[in-house]
């Protein structure tokens, strides 16, 4: 079954007498349970592709079905309520509130939600989260006493907290080093193994080759469109655990 | 979105950013304590003028030389030279409702006693003057009215001549020298304290008439004649007979405007009331300018937060917060800043009265009604001059909020 369902989307930016056509007509089917990837230069569209497919954005022309819901034709309060409830998004860039613990961090979406938790109920959910990325140990601790990849794990902690039926990734590991890349992407299969879409864009050909489906963007349009056989992060990660042994070894040698 | 949890994340980013919470509420809380400090001496002044007006003497009527001034009240005297020491006579002697009249004569002048002088007010009265003001003497006597008559060299003193020029040593019998003439001291007033235009009443040597109007001050008219009336029933009347009694004897035909002016302690104490009722608006008025511009700091200070803060809006909106959240998270954080602020500035104020109030020797009095007021007043200031803000954060648009660095 489909879970976004994009038919001609455009966006045209204006600014003054200039129009910029980010996109020119994109046609997309993404099925629940799918982790896919968007690729593309850089200027082709792939972020504003993702704030409309996010409901952070609206596009020009077209229409999209999310969850078999029109939300182009969605007001502002409703998009809130999908971007609240349907959707999790993570950013490049962690977007983490600063002087704030990892805890209050996840809880924020909850705090947002009209389901009307009780304080307990925000609380053991966001403890959860943070269980499922690994950092219950570092519920306590603000966005600047945590390295890069926690930051970006407490992120995905809050992305995942209300539950959403796809998660949304612009360049999430564009922040970090290889290493630590692979783990996010090893979180990202696992929830994905546990039944979650996901949708990310990456610059990178080696993270783009963790997904089974890869899109690529050109100018506002889709270029290509491939299913490919995923690489298991585990597998990566185990083999650079074994990589760095046999350098270490070397290094101890010489 | 859960209704606790708007003041909630209001409550968080206050506390995410102490020292500007802290610099913004200091506005407030020092308007908020002018205005406490402000209205609390002020009624304090006025509860004083009152008592002021009390201490004058019971059922007194002035009559200054010269004809009504503008405004209705004349509490300095005038300088025309209207009234003499017959009129004061007469009006005691003819009009049954008079007690008690004392034409007043006034000098600032030195005064020497042994090698020490002293500068002070020599005052002119009758020998019933002080049963006109209801001031008792502490120690010897008043002069009599025989002593007046026969112009005799004698002075009663008040408590500051006492300190300044007897160093607290009993005066009783010394001699003292007021333009060379020799005055011996009779008598001692007890302390009076300030008077309803602020001066020393203490700081006063009393002379009979006589002698200050022969000897010291060389003046030949009363710059003020104060009367006793018999009770408070009898004022009006006495009024009245007072204005007849100095017309006729003045000779002035019925289309002549009265040449002296009649005024009681009413007429006085509304004047009294009204000035200090005036001073506690204009301090109140002043203090609401800084209320005002404390104001204005929390808007500036939201903006600025609004501005720097774009980033946590753009998240906000990102996980699903919708505008009215928003918005009413900035507000309530304005609210709270300027409550915080009013109770801070409560204190601040009360202690302030306190000090100012020692100090000047006023009673510190609190309202609360002005202390609800102050904090209804930050609290609307925070409304109003936090809506703005609020609502510009309101309106970002998540992507550009997110993309601002
Ligand atoms: N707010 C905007 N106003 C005007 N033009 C914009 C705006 N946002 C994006 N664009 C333009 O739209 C086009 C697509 O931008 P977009 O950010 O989607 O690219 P991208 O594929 O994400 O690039 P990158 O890999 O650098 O992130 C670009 O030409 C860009 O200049
Ligand atoms: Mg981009």
């Amino acid at each position: 079954m489909a879970i976004v369902e994009l038919k001609q989307i455009t966006r045209t930016y204006r600014t003054g007498s200039v129009a910029v056509d980010a996109l020119r007509g994109i046609d997309l089917m993404i099925n629940e349970g799918v982790f896919a990837s968007i690729m593309g230069a850089s200027g082709s569209g792939k972020s504003t592709l993702m704030n409309i497919l996010g409901c952070l954005d609206q596009p020009t022309g077209g229409s999209y079905h999310l969850d078999g819901e029109d939300v182009s034709t969605f007001n502002k309060n409703k998009l809130a309520n999908i971007r609240n409830r349907t959707i999790g998004f993570v950013f490049q860039s962690f977007h983490l509130l600063p002087r704030t613990t990892a805890l209050e961090n996840v809880e924020l979406p909850l705090l947002y939600s009209d389901d009307n938790l009780s304080w307990k109920e925000i609380h053991n959910r966001a403890m959860h989260a943070l269980e499922i990325v690994g950092l219950a140990d570092r519920a306590k601790h603000n966005p600047n006493e945590l390295s890069g990849g926690q930051q970006q794990r407490v992120a995905i902690a809050r992305a995942l907290v209300t539950k959403p039926k796809i998660l949304l990734a612009d360049e999430p590991t564009g922040n970090l080093d290889s290493r630590t890349s692979l783990e996010i992407i090893d979180i990202f299969q696992e929830l994905n193994k546990q039944g979650l879409t996901i949708f990310m864009v990456t610059h990178e050909s080696d993270i783009a080759r963790f997904s089974e489906r890869i899109v690529t963007l050109r100018d506002g349009l889709i270029i290509s469109d491939k299913k490919v056989v995923p690489i298991q992060a585990k597998t990566a990660l185990a083999n650079w655990k074994e990589q760095e042994a046999i350098e270490l070894e070397n290094e101890v040698t010489l | 979105m859960k209704v606790s949890a708007v003041p909630y994340v209001a409550l968080k980013a206050l506390r995410r950013n102490k020292m500007r919470t802290i610099l913004t509420m200091l506005g407030i809380v020092i308007g908020v304590a002018a205005v406490i400090t402000m209205v609390g001496l002020g009624q304090g002044a006025s509860s004083e003028v009152q008592e002021q007006v009390n201490r004058l003497g019971q059922n007194v009527v002035l009559v200054f030389p010269g004809a009504r001034q503008l405004g209705g009240v004349s509490i300095g005297g005038g300088s025309a030279n209207t009234l003499t020491i017959d009129d004061a006579r007469a009006l005691r002697e003819e009009i049954p409702e008079v007690i008690a009249a004392s034409p007043e004569v006034r000098s600032q002048t030195l005064i020497v006693y042994g090698n020490r002088n002293y500068h002070t007010r020599v005052y002119g009265q009758s020998h019933d003057y002080l049963q006109i003001r209801q001031w008792p003497i502490e120690s010897g006597r008043m002069y009599t009215e025989e002593e007046v008559e026969r112009t005799a060299l004698v002075a009663v003193v008040g408590q500051t001549i006492v300190e300044e020029v007897f160093e607290g040593a009993d005066p009783i019998g010394e001699m003292i020298r007021v333009r060379g003439v020799p005055l011996q001291v009779i008598g001692v007033l007890s302390r009076k304290g300030m008077s309803l235009m602020g001066s020393v009443q203490d700081d006063i040597v009393i002379v009979p008439y006589t002698t200050a109007f022969q000897r010291i001050s060389g003046r030949s008219h009363a710059m003020v004649i104060n009367i006793q009336v018999y009770d408070e029933h009898s004022m009006e009347i006495a009024q009245a007979k007072i204005t007849d009694l100095l017309r006729e004897r003045h000779r002035l035909a019925p289309y002549q405007e009265n040449d002296f002016t009649v005024q009681t302690q009413e007429d006085v104490a509304q004047a009294a009331t009204e000035t200090s009722r005036i001073m506690t608006w204009l301090l109140a008025s002043i203090a609401g300018v800084s209320l005002f511009v404390g104001g204005i700091g929390i808007m500036n200070v939201m903006l600025v937060s609004v501005t720097e803060r774009t980033r946590e809006v753009g998240l906000r909106l990102a996980v699903g917060a919708k505008s009215p959240d928003v918005l009413l998270q900035f507000l309530i954080e304005a609210v709270v800043l300027c409550l915080l602020g009013g109770i801070g500035g409560i204190a601040l104020g009360v202690i302030a009265t306190e000090v100012i109030a020692t100090y000047a020797g006023w009673p510190a009095l609190f309202s609360t009604e002005a202390m609800i007021v102050a904090v209804g007043v930050s609290a609307a200031v925070g409304v109003f001059f936090g809506f703005y803000p609020a609502w510009k954060a309101s309106r970002l648009d998540p992507i550009e909020a997110l993309r601002t660095e």
